[in-house]
């Protein structure tokens, strides 16, 4: 049998982050108690490192390795830059408060690395067999990091919701994949993509089954209605940076998996996802909004803004352009960013034997600590669309990509609940500024770097809003190759 | 012949004893007929000439995996009223899913596919033929990258387990500084209005 | 009709030239046992049944067989007689593939090592049906020790068996025998030194026998699994437990000693010299010294502790046989004579 060793090279994102990640592992496990905050630093060399090599790799052409199962371009390269920094940002809020509440912080970073691994591999996955165990890679570490904190049953009651609701989503996603495999005899999207112009005249049927299933699992992790039961009881009963690490990172992943299923693989099938995901992305659009009013845990509140936000991005993808598909790029990065800075505060917040939950508990932080509080507010008005914040060109861009294709309805209606979205993003803007704080202690933010970093979240969130041309230019490309 | 009726009697055992998976009420009981179910579908396999993967199946899944899982079975003291209490409460709607799943499934795979026209039969492979060697080639080639992955995912499952399981022991004596500190007058003194005896 | 009914004759034929000499291998092996180790002891153990006790096993077997089986109440009957018959048809049908000279074998598959494993994987379910059916907590507790006791050395054993696997390039038994033609110092003991001692101690482990007795513990739980039998049923466990110990000392025989080969080979006049000696002889008497080391154990070692046990073979066995597994990697690699050429 000849056989020629792949070119290693495309992979070599995955391979410095597994690397590193045993090296870290070793590390912790022969350091002494005293020395273990080395882990962190470890980590987050890890993290920076792999994301200054993804973006010296940017711009390099397109390549396809490892008998056609492993892809790398510039969707992928950017993605994985933006996966690895918010993964770097989580990191630095929850800092103190994995130290001050008895974390296993070994395990947690180690778990976190693991999970970025799965995400990488799921961004560059360009076979079904390796979307599904990126996928897996990604989101068994997310089950564990959740139950880890202690043996509170609110933590591991989330936990196993979680791991029970994404194992059906796997067991989805799998299914779908035997349909397709069935109507196309491969699992390399490649190939996939050259037998479905015949199958789909001799198969027609099973291949929209398989499309279902695949989509409702993909759903089902992104989290968006009629797969969204999950989302907010796992975001209130998680501790805080394990909230703040699932509401953010993950959602690009999951994008990448909806793209690649959705955009890579089945694009000839665009007329019968075009309708699933109108009425998946109404439904998300509808029940986000408007069940995010009622809620008083800021946790929840936020959860059910992430399905309504879920739901706008899918508009990008509904536009079917690649004008389109970019947009939808671009919402899911500020998206991002914003749940960063929102998740990151609430856990700066978070001392130990307290967690923020409640809205009320954002109750006259400005006077506590004004700088935070801008931070917040900046964040806030990106979410509920505020010009010229971030959140509002993100929103502006997918409406226009329907629109361009003449689909107008539904931007009106996605405008509307816009306008009911506002009504609980500024609440909490109302409660931080204009009600007297329950407790009169200033909030000090102990490390520098906590600080720098929710300054730049904040900062990037209004610059982004400024200057948005570079990113969206960039998110366009992805899809233009 | 022989061949066919070995497969016949070997199916309905995989199907009957998969049922009796999912009806048993008794969690043990499922994982013994879960047990049958693997040992059967090695035999169906054996018979496809995949030895390896049939042994395989046998050593990893019914001598290993669900050694430990009837482990933890038995240690379970399942309440049986309430289980199937709400089997029954969500029957109506889990059949009309159950039927509705199935119907479509079997339009779209059209029966005619099912007949053993559809089936390409492949040729009986030599007597020096491998197997196990056929399976190792492709592995550690073709198939490199997402076998790496499938041991990352192992050494996960170790890490997030020995995370999960590995916490201090919660009945040693130590002295728990802080929660001494947080401690207020309320959490100790309870200050009672009794009525004088008369 | 007549040509599948001869070979179906032939094979049954050749099934009971096995079980039955393994049935009587079992009775003497009581009979060594307690010998052995009375002499161990100093003491002269059974000597009044038939001539110096030659009589003892046929005795015993009398005895059990007359007894009454008992079926405790709020036991799962079914399960609870399954139970030992599925403890001893996996021990038995185990031997299948054991080669006892070229080409005498029932089967020869070329998975023959994976049908090995596979098949000694499944005699813990004997045990943990029967903990699990007694409905007793001593019975309960035997099969859980024996359970987690049993899936920890199935790992090192496993990989004990990838080395010889890789040495011999084959997974078939009677291929990995010739593969060692040569005398003492071609067999597989010397390359895989380390991976032979880890077999061993994982063989011992995996048939529950001193010192890793623990799943019947009698001091701790009376007799753990088989606590409620009685009669022939706990006969039986008692059956499959030495034929599960012929078998390992079959196997390692197989694996680690080069089977029915004679360990004079090419050596100049003692080669010759032994060369009327029958295979058979040869296996035999390698099987004999394993036997012999299973009851020397138990004479010498008390029992291990249970979070010894894991100790053991999780930190100490396991992590043993991957380097081994690298070195013979290597060893294969370079070319290391006389064993890979």
């Amino acid at each position: 049998m000849n056989f020629t060793p792949p070119d290693f090279f495309p992979a070599i994102l995955e391979m410095l982050t597994l690397g590193m990640t045993c090296l870290v592992m070793l590390v912790y496990l022969f350091l002494d108690q005293k020395n273990r905050g080395i882990t962190y630093f470890l980590t987050q060399i890890t993290l920076l490192g792999t994301a200054v090599v993804a973006i010296s790799l940017h711009g390099s052409p397109e390549v396809i390795t490892f008998d056609g199962s492993f892809i790398l371009n510039s969707q992928a390269i950017l993605l994985k830059i933006f996966i690895l920094l918010s993964v770097s940002f989580v990191l630095m809020y929850s800092r103190t408060y994995i130290r001050e509440n008895d974390i296993l912080h070994g395990e947690f970073y180690l778990l976190v690395l693991f999970s970025v691994l799965g995400m990488e591999v799921l961004v560059s996955a360009y076979s079904f067999l390796t979307l599904y165990l990126g996928l897996e890679i990604f989101s068994l570490p997310l089950y564990a990091l959740i139950a880890l904190k202690g043996n509170k049953p609110v933590c591991q009651e989330a936990a196993i919701k979680y791991f029970i609701m994404g194992a059906i989503a796997s067991g989805f996603l799998l299914y779908g994949i035997s349909l397709i495999y069935g109507a196309c005899q491969s699992f390399n999207i490649h190939e996939i993509i050259s037998m479905m112009s015949l199958s789909i005249h001799t198969e027609p049927l099973l291949l929209t089954l398989g499309l279902v299933f695949m989509s409702a699992g993909a759903l089902f992790k992104l989290g968006i209605a009629p797969f969204h039961m999950w989302v907010p009881d796992v975001y209130e009963g998680s501790p805080n940076a394990m909230t703040l690490l699932i509401a953010t990172a993950p959602k690009l992943a999951g994008f990448a998996l909806l793209t690649h299923i959705l955009v890579e693989a089945l694009p000839v099938l665009f007329p019968q996802w075009q309708y699933l995901l109108i009425a998946v992305a109404l439904l998300s659009m509808a029940v986000g909004n408007i069940i995010a009013i009622v809620q008083d845990n800021i946790k929840r509140m936020l959860a059910y803004s992430s399905i309504a936000n879920m739901g706008y991005m899918l508009l990008g993808l509904i536009a079917g352009t690649p004008r389109g598909y970019g947009a939808a790029l671009f919402y899911m990065i500020i998206y991002v960013v914003m749940s960063l800075g929102a998740f990151g505060v609430i856990t700066m917040l978070s001392r130990k034997g307290f967690e923020l939950e409640k809205v009320d508990d954002f109750k006259g932080l400005n006077t506590r600590n004004p700088w935070l509080a801008f931070m917040m507010l900046l964040i806030l008005f990106s979410m509920a669309g505020v010009p010229p914040s971030a959140g509002f060109f993100a929103k502006v861009g997918v409406l226009e990509a329907l629109v361009k294709v003449n689909i107008v309805w539904l931007p009106a209606v996605a405008l509307v609940f816009a306008i009911i979205g506002a009504y609980y993003y500024l609440r909490v803007v109302k409660v931080m500024y204009f009600d007297e704080p329950l407790e009169k202690t200033p909030v000090i933010l102990e490390s520098f770097d906590t600080q720098l970093a929710i300054s730049i979240n904040g900062l990037a969130v209004f610059f982004l809003g400024l200057f948005p041309t570079t990113l969206i230019e960039l998110c366009q490309q992805a899809f233009l190759a | 012949m022989i061949e066919k009726l070995i497969f016949y009697v070997f199916a309905a055992l995989l199907i009957g004893s998969a049922t009796m998976v999912i009806v048993s009420r008794q969690s043990v009981r499922a994982a013994f007929f879960l047990i049958v179910a693997f040992c059967a579908s090695a035999v169906l396999w054996m018979l496809l000439s995949a030895e390896f993967l049939a042994l395989l199946l046998i050593f990893v899944y019914v001598g290993a995996v669900m050694t430990l899982f009837m482990f933890v079975v038995m240690m379970l003291n399942l309440d049986q009223e309430s289980l199937q209490e709400k089997f029954v409460r969500y029957l109506p709607f889990a059949v009309l899913l159950v039927a509705l799943m199935v119907g479509v499934l079997v339009y779209a795979m059209k029966p005619g596919h099912l007949g053993e026209l559809g089936l390409a039969i492949s040729p009986h492979p030599s007597a020096d033929y491998s197997n196990t060697k056929a399976l190792g080639l492709l592995l550690y080639t073709h198939y490199v990258y997402a076998f790496e992955l499938a041991a990352v995912i192992l050494l996960i499952a170790i890490v997030a387990a020995i995370g999960l399981t590995h916490r201090e022991k919660s009945r040693n004596k130590r002295q728990r500084i802080d929660a001494q500190l947080a401690a207020t007058k309320a959490d100790r003194l309870q200050i009672l209005q009794l009525e004088a005896e008369k | 009709m007549i040509d599948l009914l001869i070979a179906l004759v032939w094979i049954v034929l050749k099934i009971l030239l096995i079980a039955l000499p393994l049935l009587g291998a079992v009775a003497y092996m009581t009979l060594a046992e307690r010998k052995i180790l009375a002499y161990a002891h100093v003491r002269i153990g059974p000597n009044r049944v038939g001539f110096a006790g030659l009589l003892q096993p046929l005795a015993d077997g009398l005895k059990l067989f007359f007894k009454e089986i008992i079926i405790p109440s709020k036991a799962n009957p079914v399960v609870f007689v399954l139970a030992p018959i599925v403890s001893f048809a996996t021990a038995a049908a185990a031997w299948a593939v054991i080669p006892f000279d070229e080409g005498w074998v029932l089967a020869n598959v070329n998975a023959g090592l994976l049908y090995v494993l596979a098949l000694t994987s499944l005699g813990v379910y004997g045990i943990l049906m029967a903990g699990w059916s007694s409905n007793s907590k001593y019975a309960l507790f035997g099969a859980m020790r024996s359970a987690a006791q049993v899936v920890s050395y199935e790992i090192a054993m496993g990989f004990a068996l990838v080395g010889v696997l890789m040495a011999a390039d084959s997974t078939n038994l009677q291929d990995i025998v010739l593969r060692q033609q040569g005398g003492l110092w071609h067999w597989y003991w010397l390359p895989l030194l380390p991976l032979f001692v880890v077999y061993w101690i994982s063989g011992v482990a995996e048939t529950n026998r001193a010192p890793f007795d623990m799943a019947e513990g009698e001091a701790e739980i009376v007799a753990g699994f088989h606590v409620e039998y009685s009669g022939m049923s706990f006969a039986i466990f008692f059956l499959a437990e030495y034929a599960n110990m012929i078998l390992i000392s079959a196997l390692a025989s197989v694996l680690f000693l080069g089977g029915w080969l004679s360990p004079f080979e090419g050596i100049p006049v003692l080669g010759s010299l032994f060369s009327f000696v029958p295979g058979i002889i040869w296996f035999f008497a390698k099987m004999a010294f394993f036997l012999f080391l299973y009851v020397w154990l138990r004479a010498t070692l008390p029992r291990y502790r249970y979070d010894q046990i894991m100790y053991l073979g999780w930190k100490v066995l396991i992590p043993v046989t991957i380097v081994w597994i690298v070195v013979t990697g290597l060893l294969i690699e370079w070319r290391v004579a006389p064993w890979f050429i």
